[in-house]
């Protein structure tokens, strides 16, 4: 899905919001960085991974993306919360999960 | 041409939310509501009513179960009293907040400890805050006119809140009044198909129910406040839409008989008729008073209120409820906020009585109105007044 521009919402005053807060559309978390208070990153090493897709299918949020053009699945961090389930059912531990650090 | 039947409230409720043709119901018996769901349970088994009854196992489930039907655009229907309320507490603020306009028929009862089936307030106050459109009825014709009115005003689209409909437990749920039932051609013109614009649909996927964190809760808690108050619009245009096609006309703030009165009483609910045949005998002697039915609870009728009592010295507030260690009755409370901005306003007096089920007479009435003109001229260290208690009451100071 194409990512809209949507208001944070710090900019939306009560005006703004529908009857019940309801969000008419569909998948609009896609048009926010839901994973920006992700405390640790899934990091991937590609020498160890055999592309068995067991992080795609077994993420709970949808955020690893789909197999890139070489094969292999990487998690995408505007939208991964750094659960660790991925490094976790790795069966070859090629995912390791690292402290996220103030930039 | 309708008919004249005799009916309990709470069959009277039902009957009302069959003319309405609901589509679901989900209730779990609870005394003395307990006849609103069987009768419902049986229209449905006999073909009388083509609706889905959901059995639950509590009134927490009873109402999550609305929710659902609600949230698809079917027209939905409950009742519950007491604990039951308070169980399915939590699900009363959601189903407000996020504007279902579910109706629930409330057979008010008191709440334990110690274990009582018997009528009072009480659970209705601590529904008070939880923003749906609350209703008080007076007898059983009101219970089966304000239970279709309730369809009508929450369905509304520029409302879309859920609508509560109170009537006492046992005085008036289980006691056979006659009732005057309209046709179902009548229900129909006044009462529109439910047309809910966020009905959820697989087609047109969209989101019921996301969280709020700080930087968005306040706004959405102040556009359900807003939009609250802004539903008196439309209470005051369903009552005339209503006495326009039923004949029965109804107010936020009904008054009888309180033209020149210097005291007046107010009471909610099916004590209202009791307290006006006290006024009647009052009047009757040559004492000046009246009385104020409070029949729309939330939104609060200020501006109705106001204009009320405007002439009145005295005005004696009569709650079926206790605020412990609070200011006096609830319905007290509220109704001295609302004149306390009042250049001229009157004494207003606090009395508490007829809780878990005690009956209130005409006599304990007219004790009311004397003893509440005393407190006015005199004035009383206790911060309310109690009727009908064994012993001395003192020690409620603040």
């Amino acid at each position: 899905m194409a990512k809209k521009k949507l208001k944070a919402a710090s900019e939306l005053t009560w005006k703004d919001l529908e009857i019940g807060n309801i969000v008419k559309e569909a998948g609009s978390a896609s048009a926010r960085r839901t994973g920006d208070w992700r405390t640790q990153r899934p990091i991937l090493d590609k020498k160890k991974c055999i592309k068995c897709a067991l992080c795609w299918l077994n993420c709970p949020d949808v955020a690893i993306k789909p197999p890139d053009k070489e094969g292999y699945y990487v998690a995408d961090l505007d939208y991964c919360k750094g659960c660790g389930i991925c490094a976790e059912i790795c069966p070859v531990d090629a995912i390791t999960m690292v402290e996220e650090e103030e930039k | 041409m309708s008919k004249r039947v005799g009916l309990e409230a709470s069959h009277a409720a039902a009957e009302a939310a069959r003319m309405a043709d609901i589509d679901v119901t989900a209730a779990y018996p609870i005394t003395p509501q307990t006849h609103i769901p069987e009768r419902l349970a049986e229209m449905v088994a006999n073909g009388e009513l083509e609706a889905a009854y959901i059995p639950v196992e509590s009134e927490h489930s009873a109402l999550s179960a609305c929710l659902g039907s609600a949230a698809v655009g079917a027209r939905t229907f409950t009742a519950t009293a007491g604990q039951g309320l308070e169980l399915m507490h939590e699900v009363v603020y959601v189903a407000s907040s996020m504007r279902y306009p579910i109706v629930m028929v409330v057979a008010n009862r008191a709440l334990s400890a110690p274990l009582s089936v018997w009528g009072d307030h009480s659970d209705a106050m601590a529904v008070r805050d939880t923003g749906w459109i609350q209703v008080f009825c007076q007898n059983n014709q009101e219970a089966f006119d304000l239970t279709v009115w309730a369809f009508r005003v929450g369905e509304d689209p520029k409302v879309l809140f859920p609508v509560m409909v109170h009537f006492d437990g046992f005085s008036l749920s289980h006691v056979t009044e006659p009732v005057i039932l309209p046709e179902q051609e009548e229900v129909d013109r006044f009462l529109p198909k439910f047309r809910y614009p966020f009905a959820l649909n697989p087609d047109h996927p969209m989101t019921h129910g996301a969280f709020g964190p700080p930087d968005i809760y306040s706004e959405t808690k102040v556009a359900q406040e807003i939009a609250l108050r802004k539903s008196k619009a439309v209470i005051l245009q369903g009552w005339q839409e209503f006495g326009d096609i039923f004949g029965r006309y109804y107010e936020p703030v009904e008054s009888y008989k309180t033209d020149g009165a210097r005291l007046l009483v107010l009471t909610m609910g099916s004590f209202s008729e009791t307290a006006k045949a006290a006024v009647d005998i009052k009047k009757s002697s040559g004492e000046s008073v009246g009385l104020i039915n409070l029949r729309l609870w939330r939104p609060f009728p200020f501006k109705e209120l106001r204009q009320a009592v405007k002439g009145a010295e005295t005005l004696v507030v009569f709650d079926r409820c206790i605020s412990f260690g609070g200011p006096g009755g609830p319905v007290c409370s509220e109704v001295r906020s609302a004149l306390y901005g009042e250049k001229k306003r009157p004494a207003v007096v606090s009395f508490v009585g007829g809780m878990g089920g005690r009956d209130m007479s005409v006599e304990d009435f007219e004790y009311v109105i004397d003893r509440g003109r005393e407190v006015a001229e005199k004035g009383s260290p206790e911060l309310f007044e109690t009727v009908g208690i064994r012993g001395e009451v003192t020690g409620i100071r603040g």
